[in-house]
């Protein structure tokens, strides 16, 4: 039941992406509702799948890579149908949804990712982390798709290139409101997420912090550079391109941790 | 009888050379009557905008006619003609039409759809109908030009999705800094294009407007027209942070504002964007100031390749346009050639019925013993010959008055029966009155 699910979300997201990237190409009204209502479906039945399985197993499918990606392409998406309702820019699918696709399409490629197959379900205080987690990523992802689309659209502003694709993109201040919005919620989420991992890992192994964890390194290091673009955002007022470069940065580093924590079983005893 | 169009615009020339062909309206009547006065043409429409210099004429020799106005055009303002050649376009029938259509529906133009140049094109006309230099193909081909330009201006979006230089640096603004209410435009100097480009920031939305010139009273006369504030000079740095648009058009020798200035507004104002619009020649903001982060200027050029890109983007518009006069200069050709089918046939039975009289007068001294019976019907035998000899290629000619043939049969009938100059004296008086 969850596999149709699975492949009908797939199919759906699927068509969500193509159509997203044909609005990119030729942008009409009809194309921008269409693709929102494939996503919406996708979502939608993304979440039975999620509802399903959760219910049959009794836990949250977090566990392991194929469930960690598919439950941040959940968030993504659903994150995305967000801000798309919120700032009305249906091209931010065209930057968006391809990495939503992408999570899903390996997350089904990679059914049971070496060293975990039948990973204990994740609990209590980690199940909490994880969550915080995925969702803070959600928002930084999209903060990453509103921070090509800044440079981009900086890019055609400052050198003039005033082609098809300057007339489809927001306007910068646009892009820039939609970053800090991502950041602002992200950021708490993340920190949140952190503690929330410094708890369980001294209720496990006694240590808040496991220096020689890599994991532990890149997240701390991401989390340092969004406390930095936080505060710049906040108290000195950056934004724009510095925003928009740190905001991709920080993306890349959180998806290293991501493939990082795949590979720490130790995690999850 | 053709129409030919010669004339140089935005596409083929740069302003340079472009206001050195321009003919004033003041003084419009001179090259009018010089215009018609020349061998090949008979009837003459000049247009002289900022953005072309187009003469319309009607004329016999398409070749010749073509050749004298690139003559006539570089000859009267005492242009280097070889210079100006390559320049120049120039054509005729079919394409000289959709050439004129196109401009008095403002395809051709800068800013398509922009609505001036059809009452341009009007006043040029009312100089040509003034002079009488436009006879009954002009006349009735500008007319159908306004006309056209009213269809697509009706029945398109192209006039109602207008974009001007001004309104383009609107949309700049708006694809930095978002949404226009509440923003602040400062105005340096005072120019035209800015004060313009001003009222259009106003109308989306601009809250507050300041005004900066060298000379105060100016300042504040302005500033008063906008509701706005008045800087002096002199403390126009201390101003420029509050303003999140900038325009500029002073005649400053050099740039005043320059990269480090830019810099200390955009820390000041916590690093939220600014916009700047440099109209002035030569510049008043340092180009460099474009490289700074969270700072943006246009340049006049810049503005100019927006309204470009826009154009592009109201292709879809243009294209129905374009059917529309497509629809139109067919239609209007066909009326053409049919008036050219006319005057041939008028001709060519002048030139047998030359003929006949010439043999009869030749050789009635011979028929002495013919009754006046006789007479009368020998003349009705020979103009029955003619009559029957005449009617196949008549009614070819009239048939093909709707087709596309004409030109060709015309163009064979004179040269076959060598009817150039007594049909070009007909019709020359004819559309000269």
């Amino acid at each position: 039941m969850s596999q149709a699910f699975h492949f009908i979300t797939l199919a759906l997201y699927g068509g969500a992406t193509a159509t997203y990237l044909a609005y990119l190409a030729r942008t009409t009204p009809a194309m921008a509702s269409w693709a929102h209502k494939l996503i919406t479906l996708g979502f939608i039945s993304h979440i039975l799948a999620i509802v399903h399985y959760t219910s049959c197993s009794g836990h949250l499918p977090i566990t392991g890579m194929q469930e960690l990606l598919s439950f941040m392409s959940l968030a993504i998406a659903g994150a995305f149908i967000l801000f798309e309702r919120r700032f009305k820019v249906a091209i931010l699918g065209a930057f968006i949804l391809p990495l939503v696709m992408l999570m899903l399409v390996a997350s089904s490629l990679f059914p049971h990712f070496s060293g975990q197959p039948q990973a204990a379900p994740v609990a209590g205080m980690a199940w909490f982390h994880v969550l915080l987690a995925l969702l803070s990523y959600a928002m930084f992802s999209i903060a990453c798709g509103t921070g090509v689309m800044y440079l981009i659209q900086q890019h055609f502003l400052k050198h003039k290139h005033f082609g098809s694709m300057f007339h489809k993109l927001p306007s910068l201040e646009t892009v820039d409101r939609i970053s800090f919005q991502c950041l602002t919620i992200g950021f708490p989420l993340l920190t949140l997420a952190i503690i929330a991992g410094a708890v369980r890992s001294e209720l496990v192994i006694g240590r808040f912090l496991v220096w020689s964890d890599p994991r532990q390194m890149w997240t701390l290091g991401s989390w340092l550079l969004y406390a930095v673009l936080f505060y710049g955002r906040i108290a000195v007022g950056w934004r724009g391109r510095k925003a928009a470069l740190l905001s991709i940065t920080g993306f890349i580093l959180l998806c290293f941790t991501l493939v990082g924590s795949s590979h720490n079983v130790n995690w999850y005893p | 009888m053709h129409i030919i169009v010669v004339g140089l615009s935005h596409l083929t020339a740069t302003v340079e050379i472009r206001e050195k062909l321009a003919f004033s309206p003041n003084m419009i009547e001179r090259p009018l009557r010089e215009l018609v006065a020349l061998d090949e043409i008979v009837e003459g429409v000049i247009l002289s905008t900022c953005n072309r210099v187009e003469i319309y004429a009607s004329t016999r020799d398409i070749a010749g006619g073509m050749a004298r106005l690139r003559r006539f055009l570089a000859d009267y303002h005492h242009f280097n003609y070889e210079r100006l050649e390559g320049h120049l376009y120039s054509y005729h029938s079919e394409a000289a039409i959709r050439h004129v259509f196109r401009v008095a529906a403002s395809l051709d133009s800068m800013v398509v759809g922009e609505p001036q140049i059809l009452g341009q094109l009007k006043a040029a006309y009312g100089f040509a109908a003034e002079y009488k230099t436009s006879g009954i193909i002009l006349n009735r081909f500008l007319h159908k030009a306004f006309s056209v330009a009213k269809r697509v201006r009706t029945e398109t979006r192209i006039a109602a999705s207008a974009v001007s230089v001004a309104f383009a640096a609107v949309e700049l603004a708006r694809k930095i800094l978002g949404d226009l209410s509440g923003k602040t435009v400062m105005l340096i100097g005072a120019g035209e294009m800015c004060e313009l480009a001003a009222k259009h920031f106003i109308g989306c939305g601009a809250e507050r407007i300041m005004v900066a010139n060298r000379t105060f009273e100016r300042a504040e006369r302005l500033a008063e027209e906008f509701c706005g504030q008045a800087v002096p000079f002199e403390r126009l740095f201390e101003h420029l942070h509050q303003a999140d648009i900038v325009l500029s058009s002073t005649g400053a020798e050099q740039a005043f504002i320059g990269p480090a200035e830019v810099e200390a507004a955009v820390r000041r104002r916590r690093y939220s964007p600014m916009f700047f619009i440099d109209i002035a020649v030569p510049r008043d903001i340092d180009p460099r100031v474009n490289d700074l982060e969270n700072a943006y200027l246009f340049t006049l050029d810049d503005l100019q390749e927006v309204v470009q890109s826009n154009i592009a983007q109201r292709n879809v518009e243009a294209d129905k346009a374009v059917e529309i006069v497509d629809m139109e200069v067919a239609r209007f050709y066909r009326w053409l050639s049919s008036l050219d089918v006319t005057p041939t046939i008028v001709a060519l039975r002048r030139r047998f019925e030359e003929i006949r009289q010439a043999e009869l007068d030749r050789n009635s001294a011979s028929w002495k013993g013919l009754s006046p019976e006789d007479e009368q019907r020998l003349d009705l035998l020979t103009r029955s010959i003619i009559n029957k000899l005449l009617h196949p290629a008549m009614a070819v000619l009239k048939q093909s008055g709707q087709g596309g043939r004409t030109d060709l049969y015309v163009d064979a009938l004179r040269q076959l029966f060598d009817l150039q100059e007594a049909e070009a004296d007909d019709s020359g008086q004819q559309t000269r009155e």
